[in-house]
C-alpha cells in the first residue's frame, strides 16, 4: 500500500513538472499578447530599467529591474493601430514574407513531390547515390552552403532580388524526403493492379500517388511554411534592399524605445505560424517523425 | 484520410488475391516494362534533380575547387587556405565554442526531452495539450522572441529580477562567459518538443505486453524503465543525437538577432565567423571552412544513413 501511494506521489510530482515546463515553454506567446495590448506609458514604466539603460548599481544606488504584469492594467489597442495604419512599411514587409514562403511552397510541391515519387516507387542504377546526395544536402546547414549559394546568384544577377531567395529554396530536397517517407508506405500491390487495370505511370502517380501521399505533402508543407515564414539568414545574406526584406527582419530593426509596436509586430508575425501549427499540428508531427524513424 | 486508406487497401488486397494466378503468368512481359519504369522514374525525378544540380550540388563542388585555390589570382596553392584557417584564431574560437555548445546542449536536451516524454506518456489527462505546448515554441518566428530575450538576459531584466528576488546571484548574461547559456536556453527552449516528439514514437513502439509480461514477474516501475524503455529506445538514441546536432545550427537565428556580428567572445559561433567572412568576401577563408564544416556534418550524415539501414533490415 505503501508503495502504491509513492508511486502515486511520484506521478503528480512528474505531471506538476510537466505542466510548469509546458508554461514555460509557451511564456514568451503570453508574454508578446500581454507587451502588444499595453499602452507605450505602461511600458515604459515596467520596462524602464533596460529601455533608459541607466545603471542604477553604478550610481551607488539599489539597481532597479524590469518589471512584468500577467495582464496589462490599462489594455489598449493603440500599438496595433500604430503599425497597421501608420506603418507601411510593415505591409511591404509583409507582403514579402508572404511571396517568399508561397513562392518557395509551391515550388517545392510543383518539382518535389513528382521526385519524392520517383525516389520512392521506381528502381534505377545509382539511386542510392542520388538519394544520399539529396539526404546529405538536406541536412546541412546554411553557413555550409552560404557561399556556394552566393557565387550561383551572382553568376544569374538574382542578388537583392526576391526570386535568388525563392529559386534555392524551391529546389530543396528536405521536402522530397519527407514525402518520400510517406509515398514508400503505399503497397506496391496498389500500384501493380492498377497497371494490370492498363492505368499508365503518370495516371498512377496522379490517381493514387498524390491522394495517398496527401499527409506527406501536407507535412511537408507545414514544416516548410514554419521554415520559411521564419527565414532570416538567407535574405540577411542575399537582400541588400530593405524593401525587399521580410517581416523577420523587420522587427530587430524598430528601436527598442517603441516597445509597444515591436510587439505588436511580434504578435502579428505570430499569428500566421501559430494558425498553422494549430491547424496542422498531427501533420507536423508525422513529418518530424519521418526524418528519424522508417516505419 | 486514414480511414479512406484502411479502405482503399482491404479492397486492393481482395483483389489482389483474384489476380495473383494472372501475375506468375506476367511476371516476364513485366521484367520488359521493369526498363521503361527506370526511365520513367528518372523523368519524375530529372526537374528536381536539375534544379538540384544548377543551384545547390555544381555550386558546392565549385566551392571544394575553390578552396584549394589562391584568393587573388585563383591559382592552385593546395592545402594553403585550410592552414590559413586552422591557424586563424577566430576560426579556432567559434569552431571551440561551437563544439563546447553541442558538447553542453546536445546530452541536455537529449535527456531533458526523453524525461519529458517519458513522463507525457504515463499521463493520463492533457496528454496531447501538453505535447503541443512543447512542440509551439518550434512554431514561434525568432523575430517575435529577440524582444523578450533582449528584455529577459538584460543585466536589469526579468531573469536577474527573478534571481535577485530569490536571493541568489545575478548575472550580466549577455556581456559575460554567461552568454554561452543564453545560447543553451534558446536552443533548448525550441527544440524540446521536436525531440519530444521523437523520443514519444519510439516509446509507442515499445509493445505493451512487455510491461506486462514484467509488471507479472513483479518488476517495479524503476526496474521497467531500465529494463525495457531504455534498451528498446537505444536504436532511436543516435538518429535524436544526429538531428538534434544538426537542428543546433539554427541557434545562430536567435544569437544573431539578440547580440548582433560580434556578440560576447563565449557566444561567437562558426554561423558568426561564416557571417563576418562573407560580409568581407573572403572567399579563400570561406570555402576551406565550408568544405571542412561540410565534411565533418556529412560523417554525421553518414553514421545516420547507417543507423536507417539498419532500421528498415529489423
Amino acid at each position: 500500500m505503501r508503495k502504491v501511494m509513492q508511486i502515486f506521489r511520484i506521478r503528480k510530482i512528474g505531471s506538476l513538472l510537466l505542466v510548469l515546463l509546458a508554461l514555460v515553454a509557451i511564456f514568451p506567446v503570453f508574454f508578446s499578447v500581454t507587451g502588444s495590448l499595453m499602452g507605450q506609458k505602461e511600458l515604459n514604466d515596467l520596462l524602464g530599467a533596460v529601455l533608459t539603460a541607466d545603471s542604477g548599481s553604478a550610481s551607488g544606488q539599489a539597481v532597479s529591474y524590469v518589471f512584468w504584469r500577467v495582464l496589462p492594467l490599462y489594455p489598449t489597442l493603440r500599438s496595433y493601430v500604430k503599425v497597421l495604419l501608420d506603418s507601411p512599411e510593415f505591409f511591404v514587409m509583409f507582403w514579402n514574407s508572404v511571396k517568399i514562403t508561397v513562392g518557395v511552397l509551391a515550388g517545392q510541391i510543383l518539382v518535389g513531390v513528382p521526385a519524392a515519387w520517383g525516389f520512392a516507387r521506381y528502381r534505377f542504377p545509382g539511386k542510392n547515390l542520388l538519394f544520399m546526395i539529396y539526404v546529405a544536402l538536406m541536412m546541412m546547414p546554411f553557413q555550409v552552403m552560404m557561399l556556394s549559394n552566393y557565387l550561383v546568384l551572382d553568376q544569374m544577377k538574382l542578388l537583392d532580388h526576391l526570386w535568388g531567395i525563392i529559386l534555392p529554396a524551391a529546389f530543396s530536397t528536405f521536402p522530397v524526403f519527407i514525402m518520400y517517407r510517406f509515398f514508400e508506405s503505399i503497397p506496391e500491390a496498389l500500384m501493380e493492379s492498377a497497371r494490370l487495370d492498363g492505368a499508365g505511370e503518370l495516371l498512377i502517380f496522379i490517381r493514387i500517388g498524390i491522394p495517398l501521399g496527401s499527409a506527406g505533402i501536407i507535412s511537408a508543407l507545414v514544416l516548410g511554411f514554419l521554415e520559411y515564414w521564419n527565414l532570416i539568414e538567407q535574405p540577411m545574406a542575399f537582400l541588400k534592399t530593405k524593401s525587399l526584406w521580410p517581416l523577420s527582419l523587420y522587427l530587430p530593426q524598430i528601436d527598442i524605445s517603441q516597445t509597444g509596436k515591436a510587439f505588436a509586430v511580434s504578435v502579428l508575425v505570430l499569428i500566421p505560424a501559430v494558425i498553422v501549427f494549430l491547424a496542422g499540428q498531427d501533420y507536423l508531427e508525422q513529418g518530424i517523425i519521418s526524418t528519424a524513424i522508417k516505419e | 484520410m486514414k480511414i479512406n486508406l484502411k479502405e482503399h487497401l482491404s479492397l486492393t488486397e481482395k483483389r489482389n488475391a483474384k489476380s495473383d494466378l494472372l501475375f506468375s503468368r506476367k511476371r516476364n512481359r513485366r521484367r520488359c516494362a521493369a526498363f521503361r519504369n527506370t526511365q520513367k522514374g528518372l523523368a519524375f525525378i530529372l526537374p528536381s534533380f536539375a534544379g538540384v544540380c544548377i543551384f545547390w550540388l555544381i555550386p558546392y563542388v565549385d566551392v571544394i575547387r575553390r578552396s584549394f585555390c589562391g584568393a587573388v589570382n585563383g591559382e592552385f596553392v593546395g592545402i594553403e587556405n585550410y592552414r590559413t584557417i586552422f591557424a586563424n584564431k577566430a576560426f579556432r574560437l567559434a569552431a571551440g565554442n561551437t563544439l563546447r555548445f553541442f558538447g553542453v546542449c546536445v546530452p541536455l536536451l537529449v535527456v531533458l526531452s526523453l524525461i519529458i516524454a517519458v513522463l507525457l506518456a504515463g499521463q493520463k489527462r492533457f496528454t496531447k495539450i501538453l505535447k503541443s505546448f512543447f512542440l509551439l515554441p518550434m512554431a514561434i518566428p525568432v523575430a517575435s522572441v529577440v524582444l523578450l530575450w533582449r528584455l529577459l538576459f538584460d543585466d536589469q531584466g526579468l531573469l536577474n529580477h527573478l534571481l535577485h528576488m530569490l536571493s541568489v546571484q545575478t548575472t550580466d548574461w549577455m556581456n559575460t562567459g554567461a552568454s554561452f547559456y543564453v545560447l543553451v536556453i534558446s536552443y533548448i527552449w525550441r527544440n524540446l518538443g521536436y525531440d519530444v516528439v521523437l523520443w514519444m514514437a519510439g516509446l509507442s513502439a515499445i509493445p505493451a505486453a512487455l510491461y506486462e509480461a514484467a509488471k507479472v514477474d513483479g518488476a517495479g516501475e524503476w526496474k521497467c524503465f531500465t529494463k525495457i524503455t531504455l534498451p528498446n529506445l537505444l536504436p532511436s538514441l543516435f538518429t535524436i543525437v544526429v538531428l538534434s546536432v544538426l537542428n543546433a545550427f539554427k541557434v545562430f537565428r536567435e544569437a544573431y538577432l539578440v547580440a548582433g556580428d560580434y556578440p560576447q567572445e563565449k557566444m561567437y559561433l562558426l554561423q558568426h565567423l561564416f557571417n563576418n567572412w562573407y560580409r568581407d568576401l573572403s572567399l579563400d577563408k570561406m570555402s576551406a571552412a565550408a568544405v571542412v564544416t561540410g565534411l565533418v556534418i556529412f560523417l554525421l550524415i553518414l553514421g545516420l544513413w547507417k543507423a536507417w539501414g539498419k532500421g528498415g533490415a529489423e
